[in-house]
């Protein structure tokens, strides 16, 4: 019997396999005890464990290739060379950047925000306008508003609704013929809410404005395409997605990089310099001045390899099952408010809450007692807590290497918490 | 690490019940401090006269430790000499900064002597020292007035 697929009828692939536990045989970290209890890693928003691979990669960097960049004729030169380069590559292919020279190396998310706010933003006037969201980590918060500060500019914002989601009911007054950049967080570190940013986009286009995604929570757990999104910059950090610190990415289109001037001054980003003046290099040096994070880089793209292994779709089918049952098992428990989206749907594998009468400082110790390592506090998302009227929440954040059992472990966990403190 | 060294029952008493919660007047000065890492935050005012801690009242939010910790300040240096609270400051501070390796003296910090587990949880010192760190600040601007 054959079957007629009617036009338009979307179709979704099969479900790809996914084996938890040879993923969690990858990850050292994973074999080790906390307070005489197997480790529960649930805060993998805040960073991510390291699969055994990176590190290899890394320590056989350092072994074997070690030497500065681009800057040695000798033979390791050319091998650092060539590794860091490499890199780029792999970060430029993994997010289908037009070129690697559009991918710029800072050392975290941060730093890339800043690099735009102070060399893209370098030339605002008063009466211009930056917008950004409730939603925004205070990386994506404060270094606009010194750059406003700087310019005269004005800073702007979305706001959020009731059930996490960016209130874009005002975008066309919000974003309009004053705007000159919209930066937004693409996933929440919060919340969990993944934007629909379709809308934004098309606004931005309308009024000659550019768009920033910060993507720090994005690039880790989903496949993410630059061109398909139609954005302007991408900020995210190699250590939330398997890499280890001290490397981050800004991906800007060539023609926006080509106009910037530099960030930091120093060697590398160069062309030519004389007692009297200096001319600069082309994007991407332009914007690394001096030693780069070799290693890092290095890092980074064995982190990118090993998730291509993987399959970035799987990660994202297995986040949303974890997601999913997450969601489910914690309404079970009474006394927990979820903040940000209760539906599988839109949001990624990130989930705060409040449980009543107890401060989420307390919530922490009690279960990180258990092994248990959840993020508490404000996340560095001090607005989103005022926008919820809570003083803190307790963020449960999951990756490929977790699994329903660590989450029914941190629901019994949780009636322990209850217990101490009612 | 055990938990219980950590919420001994005095602790867990002090935060379910706390002792002189609450902002009074008249004071001779009133500070706010806030834990940025966590976003505990407390409000604090003193009556301070003839060199005598005549009251101390507060108001905040936060965790088991900050709260309970507040709580206790209040009922060991409400209506002491200046004298005595700062001497009992000094030796809280130095219990909470001590890593665990300070024997508290229960005749100088009464219920204090019950945070001497908090020591051993780096994270949670500055919760503890929230309103004490207050207070320091509160005497200090009465001084200088």
């Amino acid at each position: 019997m054959t079957m007629t697929i009617p036009a338009g009828m979307p179709q979704y692939d099969d479900m790809p396999t996914f084996d938890v536990d040879r993923v969690r045989a990858d990850f050292p970290i994973l074999g080790r005890e906390v307070g005489g209890q197997p480790l529960i890693y649930l805060d993998s928003a805040n960073t991510s464990q390291k699969p055994q691979q990176v590190i290899e990669a890394m320590a056989v960097h350092y072994a074997l290739h070690n030497a500065n960049v681009a800057r040695s004729v000798h033979q390791l030169g050319t091998e650092a060379t060539l590794a860091y380069e490499g890199a780029r590559e792999k970060v430029a292919r993994f997010i289908n950047a037009p070129s690697a020279d559009e991918i710029v190396f800072t050392k975290n998310a941060t730093e890339a925000i800043n690099l735009v706010a102070h060399s893209w933003g370098s030339s605002l006037k008063p009466g211009d306008e930056i917008v950004i969201s409730e939603m925004e980590h205070h990386s994506n918060i404060v270094p606009w508003q010194l750059l406003c500060e700087r310019t005269g500019a004005t800073l702007k914002w979305f706001g959020l609704t009731e059930t996490g989601r960016l209130d874009e009911s005002d975008v066309d007054t919000l974003i309009n013929e004053r705007t000159k950049l919209v930066s937004i967080t693409h996933t929440s570190n919060v919340l969990g809410t993944v934007n629909a940013t379709a809308r934004i986009t098309d606004r931005v286009r309308e009024v000659g404005a550019l768009l920033m995604l910060d993507c720090s929570q994005t690039i880790p757990h989903k496949a993410f395409d630059v061109v398909d999104y139609d954005a302007d910059f991408i900020v995210f950090t190699g250590h939330k997605m398997l890499g280890p610190t001290g490397i981050g990415v800004l991906w800007g289109r060539a023609s926006l990089l080509e106009k910037m001037p530099p960030f930091l001054g120093g060697g590398s980003m160069i062309e030519t310099v004389r007692m009297t003046g200096s001319t600069w290099a082309a994007p991407p040096a332009r914007f690394e001045a001096g030693t780069p994070p070799i290693a890092q880089a290095v890092g980074l793209g064995a982190a990118i390899d090993y998730l291509n292994d993987i399959g970035m779709d799987a990660i994202a089918w297995h986040e949303k099952t974890l997601t999913s049952y997450a969601l489910d098992a914690l309404s079970t428990v009474d006394g927990v408010r979820i903040y940000g989206p209760k539906v599988p749907v839109g949001r990624g594998a990130t989930l705060s809450f409040s449980v009543e009468g107890v401060h989420p400082h307390d919530v922490g110790q009690v279960l990180d007692s258990l092994g248990i390592q959840v993020r508490v506090g404000h996340h560095c998302a001090r607005p989103i807590m005022d926008r919820y009227s809570v003083p803190a929440l307790t963020r449960a954040s999951f990756y490929l290497y977790n699994t329903t059992d660590e989450i029914d472990a941190l629901v019994r966990g949780l009636d322990q918490v209850k217990r101490m403190f009612s | 690490m055990q938990l219980d060294q950590l919420y001994q029952e005095i602790i867990l008493d002090h935060y379910k019940h706390p002792k002189g919660r609450g902002l009074r007047e008249p004071f001779s000065a009133e500070v706010h401090h806030v834990n940025p890492t966590c976003g505990d935050e407390v409000t604090l005012r003193v009556q301070l006269a003839d060199d005598k801690l005549i009251d101390i009242s507060y108001e905040g939010h936060g965790c088991s430790i900050s709260q309970a910790s507040a709580s206790v300040l209040y009922e060991l240096l409400a209506g002491a000499e200046l004298g005595d609270a700062l001497k009992a400051h000094a030796a809280f501070t130095e219990l909470m900064t001590g890593k665990g390796q300070v024997e508290p003296d229960e005749e100088i910090l009464g219920d204090g002597v019950a945070f001497a587990g908090v020591a051993k949880f780096p994270a949670r010192v500055k919760c503890a020292l929230l309103s004490w760190m207050a207070l320091k600040d509160a005497i200090g601007q009465v001084e200088d007035q």
